[in-house]
C-alpha cells in the first residue's frame, strides 16, 4: 500500500514540476504576433497585385491564415500553390481561373512620346515603380517593376504596355533532364531476344 | 628550385586523355577573318561598355569597350578595322542566346596602336598596377573570366602562403596550356614574377600534370638558368586536378571551406594563360586581344593550337583546321567533360575559350538513356568534392532545394565525373546545373519580392501618414469651430442661470439645439470651403451645385438658432414671473437674438446678391433679395426696439432702492458695451449696402446715428457714476427722445423702400429697353405707372422727413461720434472692399469659365449653334458687366488706399 502512495506521490510531484516548467516556457518563450501569416506572406510574390481579391500580398496572407483558398495568386503561380500546400499541410490544387492565369514574368513600359504627364499610373502603382511629375513624362523603373497591371488600366492614353521580359544569356537557367525514359528502352540483351522472338 | 611536396585529393577519374592529336602540328595562326565579333560579356559581371559606335575606325589594342562597375573589364580591337555594328549577335554560351556584340570588319593591315608598356612596374604602386592589369583587360583565362584586378586585390585580404600557377589543365583533349608553356615559357616565368612582385606570397608553386614533359622541361629549363625560386610540382595526371580547389589541395594539402575562396585560406592561383597574358601587357603594352586555343576532335584533318585572336567565329577556325562537315556530329566549345555543345558554328572566340572539339559521331556518341538509380555508390566515389552525388540527385528531382543546399550543391563543380562513372548514365552534371540555377533564381526571386514589399510597405507607411495629417487638421478645425459652439453654450446657460432653475427643460432643449447648430455649422463651413475651391479651380458644375447645398444649409442653421432664440425666449419668460430682477437679462437675450437675426438676414441677403451678379436676369431672385431686403430691416427695427427697451427698463429700475445703483452700473456698461457692438454691427451693415449699393443705405446710415447715440449717452451715463440719480433722469429723459427716434426711423424706413421702389422701377424700365422693347410696349407694361407711383410716395416721405427728423434726435448727436464712426470706418470699409473684390473676381472667372464651357459645347454640337451662340452672347454681357463692377471696385480700393 504504501509502494502505491509512494509512486502516485513521485508522479504527481513529477507532474508538476514539469508543468511547472512548461508554464514557465510557456511565458518566457512566447511568441508575438501570427508566425504563419509571415510565413504565407515571405512565399507570396509580393506583386501586390490585388488579383486575389486583397489589397495586397499581406492581406491575402491573414485571409489565407484564415482559412481562405490558396489558389487565388496568379502571378505566384502553381509554384506559389505547391510553396503553400507544403507550408499549411493542405492539398496543392490548381489556380482558380477566376483571378486569372499565369503569365511570364512581364514588366511595364511607357510608351513614352505618348505619356502626357497625368500622373495616374504614378498613384495606381503599389510598388512606387514609376517616375515622373504631373506634365512632365513619366517612365517605369524596370527593376522595381513587378508586372502587376494596376497601371495599365487608370492611363488615359493608353500608353502602358505590359512587356515579357525575355531570357538574357545572364538569366537564362539549363532546363531539367527528361529523366528516366517512360517507354522501355531493350537495355538489357534477355529483353531483345524475347522481343525477337515475338 | 626544389621538388615540391605533393598531396591528394578525394576521388577523380582517368578518362581517356586524347591529347596527343593537337600536338602534332605546331602552333598555328589563322589568317584574318572576314570579321570579328567581340561580345560584351566575355566575363564575370557586369558587361563592358562600348566606348565607340559604329562607322568608327579602330587601330589593333585600341580600347572599344569600358569596364562598368568593379567586377568588369575593358575590351579592345584584336586588329584594326572599321566598327561596322554593335548588335545582339549568338554568342559562346550554354543557352545558345545572343547578346551585344561589337563587330569590327578588319582594314587588314593589323596596324597596332601607340602601345604604353609599364616599364617601372616595379616602383610604382601595386594599386596603380592592377589598375593598369584591368585597363588591359585582363582576365581569369582558365575559364571562369573572373577579372584578375578583383582577383589579386581579393588575394591582398589575407597574408599569402601559397601562390599556385595553374597548368595542370586537366581536361582531355585540351593543349592550348602545354602549347603555351612550350612557346612562351620566358614570358610565362615572367609573367608570375610580375604577379609574385604584387602579391608577395611565401611559395610560389607551378602545378603541373605529369603527361606535359615537354613543358615540364621547358619550364625548368628557364627556371633553372634564372635561378628562380619558383617551384614546379609535378602531380600525377586525374581528372579534375586543374580544378582550383583540387590543385590547391594537392599542392598545400589545404581544403578550401565550404562556399570560401583560396584567397581566405591564403592562397592565390592563378591560369598560365593569365600570367603571360599579364607579362604581354606590362612589358609590352599589349592588351588582352589573342588567346591559344586548341582545335582538335575527330572531324578536323589538321588539329592544332591555334594562337587566333579573340573575336574569330568558329566556322573561320573549323575551315582553317580542315574540318569534314559530313564526319561532324557535335561542336563543343571547351573540353568533353566540362564543355557545352555549340549550335552554331558563328559564335566567336572569347577569352575564355580553350578549345574547339570537332568531335564525330564514333568519338562522342550521344549520351545513353538515363535510367534509374541503383545506389551503387560509385559517384560518390568519383566526387572531387567529397559531394553526396545521389543524395543531391534525389533532392533535385524533387526539387527539395533547401536539403540540396544543406548537402553543400553548390560546392559542386560541376567536373562530370560522377556522370561519367555513372552505370545509369545519369546526367547528374545537369540535373545539378538545373537545381542550381532554380536556387538562384529563387533567390533573386525573394529579393526582388522583399524589395516590392519593402517598397509597397513604405508607400503605405507615407499614404498613411498623409491620411493621418489630414485628419488630424481636419480635427483641428473641427476642434475650433465646436470650441466657439461651447462657447456660446457656456455663455448662453451662463445668462440664463438665475431662470434656469425654474426652466430646465428649456435649458436641455436649448442645449440641444445649439449641439444641433453647432453640427450644422460645421457642415456648412466646410460646405463653404468646398464651394471656394471649386471657385477657385473653375469647377463650374461643381460650383452651383455647392452653391445650392450651402443655402440649403445657411437655411437649416437658421431656423435651427430661431428655435433656440425661441426657446431662450421662454427661459427668461418663465423666469420673469418668479423674479423682477433678472429682468434685463432676457431682454438681452431677446436683443441678441433680435441681433442674430439681422446678421444671419444680412448673410443671406449677401448670399442672394452674389446669385444675382452671376446671374442679373433672374427675377425671381431679385423678389427675393427684396423681402429679404425687408425682412433685414424689421429684424434691425426690433433689434433698435430692444435696445431702447433695455434702456427703459433701466430707466424704471432707478424708482428701486438705491441699494441697486451699483447693479445698475454695472448693467450701465453691459448695456453701454452692448451698443457699442450694435454701432459696429450696423457700421459693418452700412458698408455693405454700400457695396452693393443697396437703396436701403439711408436707412441703415440713420440707424448706425442712432446706435452711435445710444452708445455715447450710455458712455456719458457712465462717465458720471457718482451722480447717478441725474443719470438716472438723463436716462429717463433720452427715453422719450428714443422713442421720438423711433418713429422717425420708421419714416425713414418707409422713405428708402420708396427710393428703393424707385429705383427697381427705373432698372426694370431700363432693362426693358435694352431687350429692345418698343416703347409702346414699355407703356404696355405696368412699369412706368409704378415708378410715377413710387416717386410720389417718395417725395412725400421726404418732405415729411425733412421737418421732424431733425428735432430732438439730430441734437443728441454730436460731432464726436461722427468722428469716431469715421476713423472705425475706415479700417472696415477695405476688407470689405477686398472681399467685394474678391467675389468680383470669382464671378468674372466663373463667365469666363462658362463661356469656355459654351464654346466647347458649340464646336462639338454644331446644330445648337444658334442657341448656344445666345447664350454666349449673354453669358458674355453678364462678363463684361462683372468686370465693369470689379473695375469699379478696384478703383475704389485704389481711391480708398490713396486717401489714407
Amino acid at each position: 500500500m504504501l509502494t502505491v502512495l509512494l509512486a502516485i506521490g513521485i508522479l504527481v510531484l513529477l507532474s508538476l514540476i514539469f508543468g511547472a516548467i512548461l508554464g514557465y516556457a510557456n511565458v518566457r518563450f512566447h511568441v508575438e504576433g501570427d508566425p504563419i501569416v509571415d510565413q504565407i506572406d515571405a512565399l507570396l510574390p509580393q506583386t501586390q497585385c490585388g488579383q486575389c481579391g486583397h489589397p495586397g500580398c499581406r492581406p491575402y496572407a491573414e485571409a489565407i491564415a484564415n482559412g481562405e483558398a490558396i489558389n487565388h495568386c496568379p502571378p505566384g503561380g502553381q509554384a506559389t500553390i505547391q510553396a503553400l500546400a507544403d507550408l499549411l499541410d493542405v492539398e496543392a490544387i490548381p489556380l482558380d481561373g477566376d483571378h486569372g492565369t499565369e503569365t511570364a514574368k512581364r514588366v511595364a513600359v511607357i510608351r513614352e512620346d505618348e505619356c502626357i504627364g497625368c500622373t495616374k499610373c504614378i498613384q495606381a502603382c503599389p510598388v512606387d515603380a514609376i517616375l515622373g511629375a504631373a506634365k512632365q513624362m513619366h517612365t517605369v523603373i524596370a527593376d522595381e517593376c513587378t508586372g502587376c497591371d494596376l497601371c495599365v488600366e487608370p492611363c488615359p492614353v493608353d500608353c502602358i504596355d505590359m512587356v515579357e521580359v525575355g531570357v538574357t544569356a545572364k538569366t537564362w537557367s539549363w532546363d531539367k533532364p527528361q529523366g528516366i525514359a517512360a517507354t522501355s528502352l531493350n537495355i538489357i540483351a534477355t529483353d531483345r531476344q524475347t522481343e525477337v522472338a515475338h | 628550385m626544389q621538388a615540391a611536396k605533393i598531396f591528394s585529393f578525394h576521388g577523380g577519374i582517368h578518362p581517356a586523355e586524347n591529347k596527343a592529336q593537337s600536338l602534332q602540328l605546331p602552333l598555328g595562326r589563322p589568317s584574318l577573318p572576314s570579321e570579328l565579333i567581340l561580345p560584351l560579356g566575355q566575363h564575370i559581371g557586369q558587361s563592358s561598355r562600348p566606348l565607340v559606335k559604329v562607322g568608327d575606325k579602330v587601330l589593333k589594342g585600341e580600347t572599344i569597350a569600358i569596364n562598368n562597375g568593379f567586377l568588369s573589364s575593358f575590351l579592345h580591337a584584336p586588329t584594326s578595322g572599321t566598327i561596322t555594328a554593335i548588335e545582339e549577335r549568338l554568342i559562346a554560351h550554354p543557352s545558345g542566346l545572343s547578346d551585344l556584340c561589337i563587330i569590327i570588319s578588319p582594314d587588314g593591315h593589323d596596324t597596332w596602336t601607340t602601345l604604353e608598356p609599364l616599364h617601372h612596374w616595379q616602383d610604382i604602386s601595386k594599386t596603380d598596377v592592377l589598375a593598369y592589369l584591368s585597363e588591359m583587360g585582363i582576365i581569369g583565362m582558365g575559364g571562369a573570366g573572373f577579372p584578375t584586378q578583383v582577383k589579386l586585390q581579393g588575394a591582398y585580404k589575407n597574408p599569402l602562403t601559397h601562390f599556385i600557377i595553374n597548368a595542370a589543365e586537366c581536361e582531355p583533349y585540351i593543349t592550348a596550356d602545354d602549347m603555351l608553356i612550350r612557346e612562351k615559357t620566358l614570358e610565362l616565368v615572367l609573367g608570375i614574377e610580375i604577379l609574385q612582385h604584387l602579391v608577395q606570397a611565401d611559395h610560389v608553386v607551378i602545378g603541373i600534370e605529369d603527361n606535359k614533359p615537354t613543358a615540364i622541361a621547358a619550364l625548368q629549363a628557364v627556371l633553372g638558368k634564372r635561378n628562380s625560386k619558383i617551384q614546379i610540382a609535378v602531380v600525377p595526371t586525374k581528372y579534375p586536378s586543374g580544378g582550383e580547389k583540387q590543385l590547391i589541395q594537392l599542392l598545400t594539402g589545404k581544403e578550401v571551406p565550404s562556399g570560401q575562396y583560396p584567397a581566405d585560406i591564403g592562397i592565390l592561383c592563378q591560369n598560365v594563360g593569365t600570367c603571360v597574358a599579364v607579362h604581354d601587357a606590362i612589358t609590352f603594352g599589349k592588351p588582352l586581344i589573342s588567346r591559344f586555343t586548341t582545335l582538335t576532335g575527330d572531324a578536323l584533318k589538321a588539329p592544332q593550337n591555334v594562337e587566333v585572336l579573340l573575336g574569330t567565329p568558329v566556322a573561320h577556325l573549323l575551315d582553317y583546321a580542315e574540318s569534314e562537315p559530313k564526319k561532324l556530329n557535335r561542336l563543343i566549345m571547351g573540353g568533353p567533360m566540362m564543355g557545352y555543345t555549340l549550335n552554331s558554328a558563328a559564335v566567336p572566340i572569347v577569352k575564355t575559350s580553350n578549345c574547339i572539339l570537332a568531335a564525330s559521331k564514333k568519338e562522342l556518341p550521344p549520351p545513353a538513356p538515363e535510367q534509374a538509380c541503383i545506389r551503387c555508390g560509385m559517384c560518390e566515389q568519383a566526387c572531387p568534392a567529397s559531394l553526396l552525388p545521389q543524395q543531391l540527385l534525389w533532392f533535385s528531382k524533387s526539387q527539395e532545394f533547401e536539403k540540396a543546399e544543406h548537402h553543400n550543391l553548390f560546392d559542386c563543380i560541376e567536373c562530370g565525373a560522377c556522370s561519367y562513372v555513372c552505370p545509369s548514365s545519369i546526367p547528374l552534371v545537369q540535373y545539378y546545373r538545373h537545381t542550381k540555377s532554380s536556387i538562384r533564381e529563387a533567390r533573386e526571386a525573394t529579393v526582388k519580392s522583399d524589395l516590392a514589399k519593402q517598397r509597397f510597405e513604405a508607400r503605405k507607411a507615407r499614404q498613411d501618414a498623409e491620411a493621418a495629417e489630414k485628419e488630424a487638421k481636419r480635427l483641428a478645425r473641427q476642434k475650433a469651430t465646436p470650441s466657439k459652439a461651447a462657447e456660446e453654450k457656456k455663455a448662453a446657460p451662463a445668462n440664463a442661470a438665475a431662470p434656469l432653475a425654474a426652466a430646465p427643460a428649456t435649458t436641455d432643449e436649448s442645449k440641444k439645439l445649439k449641439v444641433d447648430i453647432a453640427i450644422g455649422k460645421s457642415k456648412l463651413k466646410k460646405l463653404q470651403k468646398q464651394l471656394l475651391e471649386a471657385q477657385e479651380n473653375e469647377h463650374v458644375e461643381e460650383i452651383s451645385n455647392l452653391q445650392l447645398q450651402v443655402t440649403e444649409q445657411e437655411k437649416a442653421v437658421a431656423l435651427l438658432e430661431e428655435q433656440l432664440a425661441k426657446t431662450v425666449e421662454a427661459a427668461p419668460i418663465a423666469a420673469e414671473a418668479n423674479a423682477t430682477k433678472p429682468a434685463p437679462a432676457p431682454v438681452n437675450d431677446e436683443l441678441k437674438k433680435a441681433k442674430v437675426d439681422v446678421a444671419l438676414i444680412g448673410v443671406k441677403l449677401k448670399k442672394l446678391q452674389k446669385q444675382l451678379a452671376d446671374t442679373p436676369d433672374d427675377q425671381e431672385l431679385k423678389d427675393k433679395i427684396t423681402t429679404f431686403e425687408a425682412d433685414l430691416k424689421t429684424a434691425q427695427d426690433t433689434v433698435s426696439k430692444l435696445s431702447d427697451s433695455t434702456q427703459t427698463t433701466m430707466s424704471a429700475s432707478t424708482t428701486e432702492p438705491k441699494t441697486a445703483i451699483s447693479d445698475e452700473l454695472k448693467k450701465l456698461k453691459i448695456d453701454a458695451a452692448i451698443a457699442k457692438a450694435a454701432v459696429k454691427k450696423v457700421e459693418k451693415a452700412l458698408k455693405k449696402a454700400e457695396e452693393i449699393q443697396a437703396p436701403e443705405i439711408n436707412a441703415i446710415r440713420q440707424q448706425l446715428k442712432e446706435a452711435q447715440q445710444r452708445a455715447d449717452e450710455l458712455e456719458n451715463a457712465l462717465a458720471n457714476p457718482a451722480t447717478t440719480t441725474t443719470k438716472t433722469e438723463t436716462i429717463a429723459e433720452v427715453a422719450p427722445n428714443s422713442v421720438d427716434a423711433d418713429a422717425a426711423k420708421k419714416r425713414k424706413i418707409d422713405l428708402a423702400i420708396a427710393k428703393a421702389g424707385v429705383k427697381k422701377a427705373e432698372k426694370n424700365i431700363q432693362l426693358l429697353k435694352e431687350q429692345g422693347k418698343d416703347e409702346s410696349e414699355i407703356e404696355a407694361s405696368e412699369w412706368p405707372k409704378k415708378l410715377i407711383e413710387a416717386q410720389e410716395k417718395l417725395a412725400a416721405l421726404e418732405a415729411e422727413e425733412s421737418t421732424p427728423v431733425t428735432t430732438s434726435v439730430a441734437t443728441h448727436v454730436e460731432g464726436t461720434t461722427e468722428a469716431i464712426a469715421k476713423s472705425q470706418a475706415k479700417a472696415e470699409p477695405e476688407m470689405d472692399l477686398a472681399n467685394q473684390i474678391k467675389k468680383e473676381k470669382i464671378a468674372v472667372a466663373l463667365a469666363k469659365a462658362q463661356i469656355n464651357k459654351l464654346n466647347k459645347r458649340l464646336e462639338s454640337a454644331p446644330e445648337d449653334a444658334d442657341s448656344i451662340n445666345q447664350e454666349i452672347t449673354s453669358t458674355e454681357q453678364r462678363l463684361q458687366s462683372a468686370e465693369a463692377l470689379l473695375e469699379k471696385l478696384i478703383h475704389s480700393q485704389t481711391n480708398l488706399q490713396e486717401n489714407r
